[in-house]
């Protein structure tokens, strides 16, 4: 579906990317990780069409950069640093449902469904959004259209938990219906949601392998904690988790592709940690 | 041309947020109003009074504005766009890069221009109502130079927006142009070149390739054709072709310099990296 033939980019004397040869298959959905200026963004760019390099990228054998169109119309985006947008969010939806010939109202429900009132927002300055408003508005314009195609970067880094539990939801619904590509500095943020990794560095493929694909992305595991002391520093962790209680007894959610990373951050506080149930609940339809 | 309207509906619409473009109308409109508080209407110099003096100043103070501000926010606001990301996502969704490209330099056409031809448009509906009387054929080529002047450095603001790779880079480069267009006016550096006895060929093609001067002299053939006022090359190349023809050529010259310098910056845009 989507080929990177031999692909390098190169700024003024800069490699960024050497050489890249890539095929993704329809059903995939990739983690693209690697370092800061391992290349991600620019082979991302590339695949919209924005960049110009030599070798071939080709997505059912058309150019993006030739039938912008054509290619674009089929892909989602989300970037990872929402674009200093004056217009109001109305407008910027308008026109992308305009150009992406669908109907505004899907994307609207997206964004809805994400937490965000539609209608408080619609005539604010897109850029005059918090970091996680903006995130939400750019998930609904990328999802609420129809794109086989997602690229993502970064797109969960400003949400909630409950907006966390709801975008997997999304992606897990249109999970095998084209390609997924989301790129993380950080595997675990990802790893959940992906069947194929691809670790970029120094601008080439480092690594292209495959994951076991055994999460639920939609479903949600209930936690029971139970500390040997208060702490204030582990509470708040515990508090931007979303979870409730106070002392040294704390209860909450933990969003199916999230256990890895809640995980990890348990385990900075592993000498505080006396009791941990962690079982896996109904998948909720929230 | 969906997506072309869409864009330059967009362009318009964030230009009318702007504060540039209220600061803009404001220059414009208030000098008319100045104008009038100032009883131009009611001088009388060289022969010409009531709105055709009014139109006459205003065509020459546009001279000086209004390149510097087509020139400036153009820039700003295009090679700004890409700097700050807007470009990386706005050209993520299915829109060609020609209709992105001419659907922002239409859209921006019609910000830039109209503030100056409605100052314009709301002096002659005055002068109507208070019976001065407006002279058609004037406001008619008047709004026509105003057209070819307005694109043509539109054409040049969106060149040098494609080939600046940053804001700054594209600012400077754009009031270098405007002050070297100034400066190649007929009396100015075009006058000491004639003092100077360079060849008078390279004089007259300077100053018939300055869309600045070109549109100096149309606003005032019409009215006093005497070299001291035009300037020697002006002069002589208006002695050649004859006043209607360096009207014409003076509203298609602009257009056509316009028109080529965005159809480079057009290419430059194609062929380079977009954010």
């Amino acid at each position: 579906m989507i080929s990177f033939v031999n692909v390098t980019k190169t700024f003024k004397r800069a490699r960024v990317l050497d050489g890249v040869s890539l095929d993704l298959a329809k059903g995939d959905r990739i983690a693209l990780v690697g370092s800061n200026g391992a290349g991600k963004t620019t082979l991302i760019r590339c695949l919209l069409g924005e960049y110009t390099y030599d070798g071939k990228v080709l997505v059912d054998g058309l150019e993006p950069r030739d039938k912008r169109s054509q290619v674009l119309a089929r892909m989602g985006f989300v970037p990872q640093i929402p674009p200093p947008l004056k217009m109001p969010v109305g407008e910027l939806l308008g026109f992308a449902a305009s150009v992406c010939r669908s109907d505004p109202q899907d994307m609207v429900r997206v964004i809805e469904s994400l937490g965000l009132e539609y209608g408080r927002i619609r005539k604010l300055p897109f850029v005059k959004l918090s970091g996680g408003m903006k995130q939400k508005t750019l998930i609904g314009v990328a999802l609420g259209r129809p794109a086989d195609i997602l690229i993502m970067d970064e797109p969960a880094a400003n949400l909630d938990p409950e907006a966390r539990h709801v975008f997997f939801r999304l992606l897990a619904d249109r999970r095998d219906d084209g390609i997924m590509l989301i790129t993380s500095h950080r595997l675990d943020e990802v790893a959940a949601l992906v069947n194929r990794v691809i670790e970029m560095d120094m601008g080439k493929v480092a690594l292209d392998d495959r994951v076991a694909d055994q999460v639920d992305m939609a479903s949600r595991l209930s936690c029971r904690l139970t500390m040997s002391r208060a702490d204030s520093a582990f509470a708040r962790a515990l508090g931007e988790w979303g979870f409730t209680g106070s002392g040294v007894d704390w209860s909450g959610w933990v969003n199916g592709p999230d256990r890895l990373r809640f995980l990890g951050m348990l385990s900075r506080y592993t000498g505080l940690v006396a009791g941990l149930d962690l079982r896996e609940a109904e998948p909720c339809v929230a | 041309m969906r997506a072309f309207l869409r864009a330059a509906r967009l362009d318009i619409a964030e230009s009318l947020r702007a504060r540039w473009f209220l600061f803009y109308s404001m220059v414009f409109g208030g000098i008319v109003v100045l104008l009038f508080v100032f009883g131009l209407t009611e001088s009388r110099i060289l022969g010409f009074t009531g709105l055709s003096r009014l139109l006459v100043t205003y065509i020459q103070l546009c001279v000086a504005i209004l390149p510097i501000f087509v020139l400036i926010t153009t820039v700003r606001s295009v090679a700004g766009d890409r700097e700050a990301g807007v470009f990386e996502y706005m050209l993520s969704l299915p829109v060609g890069l020609a209709a992105w490209y001419w659907g922002k330099m239409v859209g921006r056409f019609t910000v830039v221009f109209l503030p100056v031809f409605l100052a314009m448009g709301g002096a002659a509906l005055w002068s109507e109502y208070s019976e001065i009387g407006v002279p058609w054929d004037l406001f008619t080529v008047y709004t026509a130079l105003l057209v070819s002047l307005s694109w043509s450095f539109l054409g040049f603001g969106m060149l040098i927006s494609a080939a600046a790779r940053s804001p700054d880079v594209a600012q400077t480069g754009a009031f270098l142009l405007w002050l070297v267009l100034l400066l190649f006016l007929d009396l100015i550096l075009l006058g000491i070149m004639v003092r100077e006895h360079l060849p008078l060929e390279a004089v007259v093609a300077i100053a018939l390739a300055n869309p600045l001067q070109s549109f100096r002299t149309a606003a005032i053939l019409l009215f006093d054709p005497q070299m001291v006022v035009l300037g020697p090359a002006a002069y002589v190349i208006l002695d050649e072709v004859g006043a209607r023809g360096y009207l014409a050529f003076a509203l298609a010259w602009p257009l056509l310099l316009g028109t080529v310098a965005a159809g480079w910056g057009y290419r430059i845009f194609r062929r380079g990296d977009l954010p």
